[in-house]
């Protein structure tokens, strides 16, 4: 893999929804092997730039652009973006009742890794060790997807996806949220298994830094506004934590500061 | 948009091919006492067969259309241009290697064949007015088990079926039930012995060929006491830009402790009127289940009707209706509980798009003696589209207070969050539909034998096919 491509590059993002702007000029590049977490306050555009990543049809690019291993996304269509290597791990995983864990994860390993790679006792062993690292019990398979699962069940199955779906990139939307202790620590497992020593890169998007224990970030970007106003190694978590936001947003909107476009 | 544009070109229905004409006898278009005299004449049948044909005839001619369904595709419907009885093989073959070879070619494609060699004890394949082919398996044969085709069963066994014949469903019951009595040709005829289980399926397909063809199917299924028997049936028919008209009447005994199960997957072409009246008869602690899909047809309104007679008997009826453009399915399900310890089960699914309707139409009643009877009714409807209708016509209507009636209801559209959870696993926007829908079948489907399961979720992706733009 190409040194000078990172995993994911960012320039210049402009984004938004019915004509409210809610990205402003996003710059973020992830290189291969590393994992990077944004935070911020409910509002701040963490979810959008997720969904602008996978390529949710509700949101508009007005400007910039996101590519992937240098190559531009934002031509593609949700599931090409999958089949590329993008992955999203969702807030809010739906439900679809009547499909089956198992066929549908059969299908989508199929659709993006090839039907080689979703068949014979391989993908069995694959899938049975993966769901042992996660601890899911094997009844799990038969049930359908996201179908009256628990919010821990959920995070899990979209970690479980993860693992054998193998992305080149890595997006958790608020993973964390909803799980006890125990499910953070295991759903880490599943993160650090999927990204450390790869070429892949991650990013977890959090608002607050506990899974942030569990998965060693690389980098800490901080997301106010629909802007990156302060990045930082793993301690910028730890000092979030301490401090709140507060300070940030007026170091990004200082009272006499200058209002650009 | 392209592909909803090749769609269009092409067609999505696969079985829409037709092969050449070669009547060996063919009826003048047209309905008259004669026409109905004519075909019992050509079958040699009984007096009485005759006679209650003629009667039926004259039912028909003064019964009034339903009132219910879809009343102006029903006036739309020229009796006097279709065609009441067509041979196409003058032969019922025990080999497929001595059906002519353009019917035997159509039922290879269908795959009915090689269904037969892998997982059913007998198969019959009619072609229009008559089967083509018929065939069971021997160890069947040998514990006594019947399965004719219904002019055979006629033939070879006249006092069982004067016994049952319109038992079940009278010619009086309806316009179209009397039509199917006036002309009736083919169909199965099945007795299972007292105590014999029949374990693979019994099939049977039927096959419409000509341009404006009436196909009149009748079928009887006996299961004595003790017995059990699962049969399966599916049709389809060429797409012509005229219609035709497929009335079947189906009459079900499930004698004391019997199993019946009966599982229709229907695809005919968009150009199909199908009319049919299914009912059973379960005695003591006996069982029947409906098993119903409906995907083609122009019109179709079948609710299949079970009569709980003996004391724990019991019904299922499962269906799944799909109504795309220009199509109307009036389906539902019907259950009388007469006797006490009755328990009865309606699911419905129903799925509507490009502007297609979809109708849930279901009676159940218990009746004032029976009593601790229970009676679970779900339907649910899926709309993919705007310009796409669902509507529930449920009816309770209970006479024995102790009875215990649970009633659920729920309409449903695909959400744009589900499809983009969907197409982020790598699905494009069509496969992810087919996924939501083959799900919402599912309840359906696992009722199924495999194949027919398979067949159905691979039906609806090409029905989703360039569905989205």
């Amino acid at each position: 893999m190409a040194a000078d491509k990172p995993v994911l590059g960012i320039s210049n993002l402009h984004a938004g929804i019915d004509d409210t702007p809610i990205l402003r000029g996003i710059e973020l590049e992830i290189p291969a092997g590393e994992i990077h977490a944004i935070m911020g306050r409910n509002g701040s555009g963490k979810t959008t730039t997720a969904n602008i990543i996978m390529g949710h049809p509700d949101f508009e690019v007005t400007d910039g652009g996101v590519q992937l291993d240098g190559e531009n996304l934002l031509d593609m269509e949700p599931w090409e973006r999958a089949r590329a290597g993008v992955f999203l791990s969702f807030q809010y995983p739906q439900a679809v009742p009547g499909l089956q864990v198992g066929n549908f994860l059969r299908k989508s390993v199929a659709a993006i890794r090839g039907e080689d790679e979703a068949k014979g006792a391989e993908f069995r062993k694959k899938l049975k060790d993966a769901m042992i690292e996660l601890d899911i019990d094997r009844s799990f398979l038969g049930r359908y997807v996201n179908d009256g699962f628990s919010g821990g069940e959920k995070k899990r199955f979209e970690i479980l996806q993860l693992m054998l779906l193998q992305p080149k990139l890595a997006i958790l939307d608020e993973t964390d949220s909803g799980l006890d202790i125990d499910g953070i620590r295991t759903v880490a497992k599943g993160i650090n298994a999927a990204v450390r020593g790869t070429d892949s890169g991650a990013l977890i998007i959090t608002h607050y830094s506990r899974i942030l224990e569990h998965v060693q970030p690389d980098r800490v970007h901080v997301l106010i506004k629909g802007r990156i106003v302060k990045s930082g190694g793993p301690e910028l978590a730890l000092e979030l934590e301490e401090r709140g936001y507060d300070w940030l947003e007026e170091e990004a909107n200082p009272p006499n500061g200058n209002m650009e476009g | 948009m392209a592909a909803k544009e090749a769609r269009e070109a092409v067609g999505e229905y696969k079985a829409g091919w037709h092969d050449p004409e070669n009547a060996t006898i063919r009826f003048d278009f047209g309905l008259s006492e004669q026409v109905v005299r004519d075909i019992s004449a050509l079958k040699n049948e009984p007096d009485w067969m005759t006679e209650i044909r003629v009667k039926a005839f004259h039912h028909f001619e003064n019964r009034p259309m339903p009132t219910w369904g879809n009343m102006s595709m029903l006036e739309e419907i020229d009796f006097d241009s279709i065609c009441y009885y067509l041979r196409s093989s003058d032969a019922t073959e025990k080999d497929w290697e001595d059906v002519p070879e353009n019917i035997r070619d159509t039922f290879d494609k269908l795959g009915i064949p090689e269904a037969e060699q892998k997982w059913l004890s007998g198969v019959t394949a009619q072609y229009e007015s008559e089967a083509v082919y018929h065939s069971i398996r021997e160890d069947l044969e040998q514990q006594g088990v019947i399965f004719l085709d219904m002019d055979s069963g006629l033939k070879e066994y006249p006092e069982l079926v004067k016994k049952w014949f319109c038992s079940v469903v009278p010619y009086q019951d309806n316009k179209f039930s009397a039509l199917n009595t006036a002309v009736w040709s083919g169909g199965s005829f099945i007795y299972v012995p007292k105590g014999v289980h029949v374990e693979m399926p019994v099939q049977a397909y039927f096959r419409i060929n000509a341009k404006n063809m009436g196909q009149f199917e009748r079928t009887l299924i006996i299961a004595d006491e003790g017995s059990s028997i699962h049969y399966v049936e599916g049709c389809t028919a060429p797409t012509y830009s005229t219609d035709s008209l497929h009335s079947a009447v189906v009459e079900l005994i499930a004698l004391p402790g019997a199993h019946i199960r009966y599982s229709t997957v229907q695809n005919w072409s968009a150009n199909v009127y199908n009319l049919v009246t299914k009912r059973g008869i379960a005695h003591e602690n006996a069982k029947i289940e409906w098993v119903d899909g409906n995907i083609g047809s122009k019109l179709t309104m079948k609710y299949p009707a079970v009569i709980l007679k003996g004391e724990g008997s019991h019904a299922e009826v499962i269906s799944v209706a799909y109504s795309g453009k220009g199509q109307h399915q009036d389906a539902g399900a019907k259950i009388h509980h007469l006797a006490s310890n009755t328990t009865s089960k309606i699911l419905s699914k129903s799925i509507s798009k490009d502007g297609g309707r979809g109708s849930y139409r279901g009676m159940v009643s218990v009746s004032p003696k029976a009593e601790n009877c229970k009676l679970n009714v779900v339907c649910d409807a899926l709309i993919l589209d705007d310009g796409s209708r669902s509507d529930t016509y449920p009816t309770m209507e209970v006479a024995n207070p102790s009875a215990r009636c649970e009633h659920e209801a729920s309409v449903s559209k695909v959400s744009d969050e589900q499809l983009f959870y969907l197409m982020s696993r790598g699905h494009s926007e069509e496969e992810a539909l087919a996924m939501i829908v083959n799900g919402f079948f599912e309840p359906f489907t696992r009722e199924l034998p495999m194949e027919y399961a398979v067949e159905l979720n691979k039906l609806m992706a090409l029905e989703m096919e360039g569905s989205i733009g």
